[in-house]
């Protein structure tokens, strides 16, 4: 079972098991991380799920597709890590993930 | 006030929203969340997409789970509210149990309108509103050759998309003369309309059902107004809803097009709230005339404005309304209201399906329905949350870009 790390904007560190499959946004809801809030529901139409990927593991990450790119543009603080975290499917190959959470997702 | 008690009915999307945003804004009072629905609250729009489709598991549905509604203390408990008693502050349960509230909150959501045409009883004629619907339709669908879809709403399109998609013939039956005709702009409807016969699904507009044939207890056809025979082994229908208000009214709550509110989602008695599908609320994007909306983003933004308020922090509620649809390859999301519009200026390319068509009223724009162009929906967000507003002469301008304008006026 792949293991995320997700880093609250206060710093509070959670390790999340996820289920392959899955995506980043539910396996950290479900385990209760405060921060994504998700208002869509995973549908890609709210922009309300923002994360900042770790450096060390910008480039092994898939890239966003040109929905989740346009919507990003108006998530709160976008960067160049910038991702939606309901479009990031969990694999083998995101085991060990660590992602840092905006201050606000509005 | 002293809220040491706050009763939910409904435990759908805004039911669920405002338990969890209640303890989000730190309330330490007892929360009950009272759902006549089986299992955890989930969230209904892949049901008539993704889910039905087999893309995505029913864990994807829940909000939360199991542990999050006994860690944060919110008591989930299956069974129906019958009636309210607002003299003693209690909410009845079918199984007799009376609950005591200081704030009851009223989300009891709404019901498919029932078809009411001879045949309508019948094995193979479904709506799409809960989990068991979907459940049971999703069999079915994969295995369908003839399906007929009553009613070209979001839910009926969304639904004869994803029967096209697992190669089913398609028909769908439509009083109106074009697609999503209360909710989307003439521009709009033409593109999705010919997108859905792109994928092969065919239309009947002006035209309704007359009845619903059988052979062996299972549909096999349907009759339209006109006279004829549509051979069918599935009939979806999407013919609107009907808001849950009976407990309201019987506990002579105001009811008007659903139960009524004021700006502050307070029903006619100040110690119950009303929201969600079920609330018609004044709307400042609506000229500010009483609106019953059923979205999720109407669900969640009124959740937080009670959950807030309750916490002592009471504010009006203006959000700005938006939605999406998912339809085959084609994502709608529109911000405003577009009732009433006068006028319009399209961006974009209706020819590969990428556009957004801006609706004005009086010059003012009151709405833009985005098919497959995110950044002109989220920009439409913010354009049409604040001062200054954008005239039709610009938009029309060429080369004009609403991402661009947005940038550039920002207050
Ligand atoms: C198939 C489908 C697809 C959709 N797609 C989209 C979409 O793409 N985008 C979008 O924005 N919106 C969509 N919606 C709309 C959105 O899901 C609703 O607006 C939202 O669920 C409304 O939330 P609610 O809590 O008011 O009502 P609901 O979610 O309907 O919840 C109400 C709950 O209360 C329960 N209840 C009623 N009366 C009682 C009682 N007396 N006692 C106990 N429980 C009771 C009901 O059984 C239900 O579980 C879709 C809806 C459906 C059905
Ligand atoms: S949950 Fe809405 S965009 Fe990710």
């Amino acid at each position: 079972m792949p293991v995320l790390t997700l880093i609250e904007f206060n710093g509070t560190e959670h390790r999340v098991n996820a289920d392959i499959g899955q995506s980043v946004m539910q396996a950290a809801n479900f385990a209760n991380v405060p921060g994504l809030q998700a208002d869509c529901g995973g549908a890609c139409s709210c922009a309300t799920c923002h994360a900042f990927i770790d450096d060390a593991w910008l480039a092994r990450v898939p890239a966003a597709e040109e929905t989740e790119s346009d919507m990003l543009d108006y998530a709160c603080g976008r960067a160049e890590n910038s991702r939606l975290t309901c479009q990031l499917i969990v694999s083998d190959a995101l085991d060990g993930l660590v992602l840092r959470l905006p201050e606000s997702q509005y | 006030m002293s809220l040491a008690s706050i009763v939910i009915v409904g435990a759908g999307q805004a039911g669920y929203q405002v338990a969890a945003s209640l303890r989000q804004e730190g309330h330490t009072g007892r929360i009950v969340l009272i759902g006549d629905e089986p299992g955890l609250p989930y969230q209904r729009p892949p049901l008539s997409k993704a889910y039905l489709l087999g893309k995505i598991a029913d864990t994807a549905l829940l909000f939360r789970p199991a542990d999050f509604f006994a860690t944060q203390n919110i008591e989930l408990i299956h069974d129906q509210a019958t009636a309210i008693d607002r003299i003693n502050r209690r909410v009845l349960l079918a199984s007799g149990e009376a609950l005591s509230y200081d704030h009851l909150v009223l989300a009891t959501g709404a019901h498919n309108r029932p078809l009411a045409v001879p045949g309508a009883q019948l094995e193979g004629v479904f709506g799409i509103k809960t989990k068991l619907h979907a459940d049971t339709l999703a069999p079915l669908v994969h295995a369908a050759r003839d399906v007929v879809v009553v009613g070209a709403g979001f839910i009926g399109l969304e639904f004869a998309a994803v029967a096209a998609a697992l190669g089913a013939n398609v028909h769908v039956l439509e009083l109106g003369d074009r697609p999503m005709a209360r909710a989307v702009s003439r521009e709009m409807s033409e593109v999705f309309r010919k997108a859905h016969e792109g994928w092969g699904v065919h239309f009947d507009f002006r035209q309704g059902l007359a009845s619903i044939e059988s052979d062996n207890g299972k549909v096999c056809a349907v009759i339209t107004s006109d006279g004829r025979r549509l051979p069918a082994d599935l009939v979806v229908f999407g013919i609107g809803v009907i808001a849950n208000v009976q407990i309201a009214s019987e506990a002579g709550l105001h009811i008007e097009n659903g139960i009524k509110v004021d700006a502050h989602l307070l029903t006619s008695d100040p110690q119950i709230s009303a929201l969600g599908d079920v609330a018609c609320f004044p709307c400042l994007h609506n000229d500010q005339q009483p609106i019953r909306l059923e979205s999720v983003q109407n669900a969640v933004d009124q959740a937080r404005c009670i959950a807030a308020r309750l916490m002592g922090k009471p504010a009006a509620y203006e959000a700005l309304p938006w939605f999406w649809t998912d339809q085959g390859a084609l994502k709608l999301q529109i911000a405003g209201l577009s009732t009433g519009y006068d006028s319009s200026v399209i961006v974009g390319s209706p020819e590969t399906s990428q556009l957004s068509v801006l609706c004005f009223r009086n010059d003012q724009l009151i709405a833009v329905e985005s098919c497959n162009r995110p950044g002109d929906h989220m920009a439409a967000r913010k354009i049409l949350a604040r001062a200054p507003q954008l005239t039709a002469a610009q938009a029309a301008a060429p080369g004009f870009e609403l991402k661009a304008w947005e940038v550039a006026n920002r207050p």
